[in-house]
């Protein structure tokens, strides 16, 4: 059996990803139309990345896992609702922005600061979780960062798949090229592992396990530290949506071989 | 601080990919641009004969990171190895290829060396003497312009967006850069690399056209049964026959993990959209799978997009297809399938 493993998961809200999204300018830089109104998710790969650590936890008794995360608190308290009910975890939250425009580097900077800070980690066992990119920014970056300021030099990105062997080392597929997998192996703890999909479901709800994780996360809400990221020494030129829409032909009523003809023709063109 | 780096990892016969050489052109332009000197940095067991292939390019140097340590795709010697090429070069503009390598190792060598990155570039401009980057926000959602005024600036270069450089070999000077590797930096080892068999590659980055299969091929049919193993050999035979590569809705692959029948050769891997890839090829062609937003953002890439669904109001018949053909996708791939094999 493997010691327990301390894991730190980061991650944030994001827009529903089926609302549909307006850039605006703002004094600090862009931002989204009416972004505070927004529906919000947990980010879809930072989701993967908490269930994944939970499924951990569950195997290797004593483990412990953290979510760490930076956003608005009112909005965090709303997403709270419901990824409570899925895994057991204790919160860290840093009250501020979401803005997929804000740097990641000054994310990962506070994020660091707030990993360092959590009483009893131990940074031996640390696994660093998240996903391997934001639904916002997309930079894939900002879990190397925060490793390197832990400075933790065993790093994976796009993981699929963690397991513990005997002897307590960590067998990881990474997802490269061309749809294949780098196998490899890391002695031990500490590591970053930035999460693609895995292969867990969702979790159903369980209202006791909500109950349970409430009773630390609205504390910690209530008490969550204001701070400011942003975009310094970034210029935004502009922001703006794509403009091609195209011109649909809508191709109705028409014999299937007559189709498959046309695409082949496409195909061939 | 001056110049412009770019670091490439060339393949163990010393040969560069396709993005290898893309970024050699947007380095060539970008250094050009800016009226700035710019020099290649290389590492790994092969760097001399990469060197020759680059001798061509008007790269003012090629630096090297020479030795059998750094052919491994491993985050601590990928890194250190950047790290010592950036420092040495004393670039402020440090430019890469958006592999898997180096994607993983660049933020940290940024955070080294105090600088700053910014990864998915999709265009390179200098208007007035600034360097300015393109980019797509919220998963190709909006698109930005925009410049950083911290140094060293790294970008990765996403494939696709310039035409592969070519040249004439020669014989390349080459600056050995060294290295030392702490014996932590192996507490990782590369096992390799877990392809899936020759018969089951479904994924084919340079394909031509991307065929996407969604949910719906899973879903009872006009007789009131499913039929997963019939959508299985029409699907991959079209792949076999088109030489396309498979893409997926989010709902198919997520039916693999609740525990429904699906397609056996599908992963999350073939995932396209705002939790999957983004891949870039010419065509596209959507099959059973209703366009809905999340899904289409993968698409911003793949040039012409036709789908066929029963659904007229579609999300693909709402400004994001060519052409929707409004019919039952397992007749009309029965027969393209028909007439490919006879062609």
């Amino acid at each position: 059996m493997a010691d327990p493993f301390h894991i730190v998961v980061c991650g944030s809200l994001v827009p529903d990803p089926l609302q549909t999204l307006e850039p605006v300018a703002g004094a600090q830089g862009p931002g989204l139309k009416n972004e505070t109104m927004l529906p919000a998710v947990l980010d879809p790969w930072a989701g993967h990345a908490l269930f994944e650590a939970a499924n951990l936890a569950k195997q290797v008794a004593g483990s412990q896992v953290w979510l760490v995360t930076l956003g608005p608190k009112a909005k965090l308290q709303q997403l709270m609702m419901t990824i409570a009910q899925k895994v057991p975890f204790q919160l860290v939250v840093l009250d501020g922005t979401a803005s997929g425009f804000a740097d990641a580097h000054e994310v990962a900077t506070a994020l660091a600061t707030a990993i360092q800070g959590i009483p009893g980690l131990d940074r031996n066992r640390l696994l660093l979780f998240g996903g391997c990119a934001s639904a916002s920014r997309d930079s894939g970056v900002t879990l190397q960062l925060v490793g390197e300021q832990l400075g933790i030099r065993d790093q994976f990105l796009g993981v699929d798949e963690l397991g513990i062997e005997p002897d307590g080392a960590l067998h990881i597929l990474e997802r490269v090229e061309g749809g294949q997998y780098q196998v490899s192996r890391c002695v031990a703890p500490p590591a970053v592992l930035a999460w693609a999909t895995g292969s867990l479901p969702e979790p159903h709800n369980n209202p006791q396990v909500g109950m349970m994780n409430m009773r630390t996360i609205m504390p910690q809400l209530q008490k969550a530290k204001p701070v400011t990221v942003g975009c310094a020494g970034i210029q935004y030129d502009t922001v703006k949506l794509p403009s091609q829409r195209r011109d649909t032909r809508v191709v109705r009523d028409v014999p299937a071989a007559d189709i498959a003809r046309e695409i082949v023709d496409w195909l061939k063109a | 601080m001056s110049g412009l780096l770019l670091i490439l990892h060339p393949l163990p016969d010393g040969s560069l990919s396709k993005s290898a050489r893309e970024t050699v052109t947007v380095a060539q332009t970008t250094a050009q641009a800016l009226g700035m000197p710019w020099c290649i940095g290389l590492s790994g067991s092969a760097t001399q004969k990469a060197a020759d292939a680059l001798a061509g390019t008007g790269a003012a140097s090629i630096l090297a990171v020479a030795g059998a340590d750094f052919d491994v795709p491993r985050y601590a010697s990928d890194a250190a190895a950047a790290e010592a090429l950036a420092r040495q070069s004393g670039a402020e503009i440090v430019l890469a290829p958006a592999s898997a390598r180096f994607s993983r190792c660049l933020a940290g060598v940024a955070q080294r060396l105090g600088g700053r990155i910014d990864t998915h570039i999709t265009g390179l401009e200098v208007n007035g003497g600034t360097l300015r980057a393109r980019r797509w926000y919220y998963r190709q959602r909006m698109e930005a312009v925009f410049s950083r005024a911290h140094r060293p600036w790294f970008l990765l270069i996403d494939g696709g967006i310039a035409t592969p450089w070519q040249g004439p070999a020669g014989q390349a000077a080459v600056t050995a850069v060294a290295v030392t590797l702490a014996d932590d930096s192996r507490r990782t080892t590369v096992v390799g690399l877990q392809a899936p068999a020759s018969d089951a590659q479904t994924i084919r980055p340079d394909a031509n056209v991307l065929f996407v299969a969604g949910a719906g091929w899973t879903k009872k049919q006009a007789d009131g049964q499913p039929h997963v193993g019939e959508a299985a050999t029409l699907i991959r035979g079209f792949l076999g026959k088109a030489q396309a590569s498979l893409g997926s809705s989010k709902s198919l692959v997520d039916l693999k993990t609740e525990g429904q029948q699906t397609l056996d050769f599908m992963s999350h891997l073939n995932q396209v959209g705002q939790t999957g890839s983004t891949p870039r090829h010419p065509k596209g062609l959507s099959t059973c799978c209703h366009g809905e937003e999340p899904h289409v953002v993968g698409w911003r890439f793949i040039g012409e997009r036709r789908a066929i669904n029963l659904d007229p109001n579609c999300g693909w018949a709402q400004g994001k297809a060519d052409v929707v053909y409004v019919a039952d996708a397992f007749e009309v791939m029965r027969n393209v399938n028909a007439m490919l094999g006879a062609s």
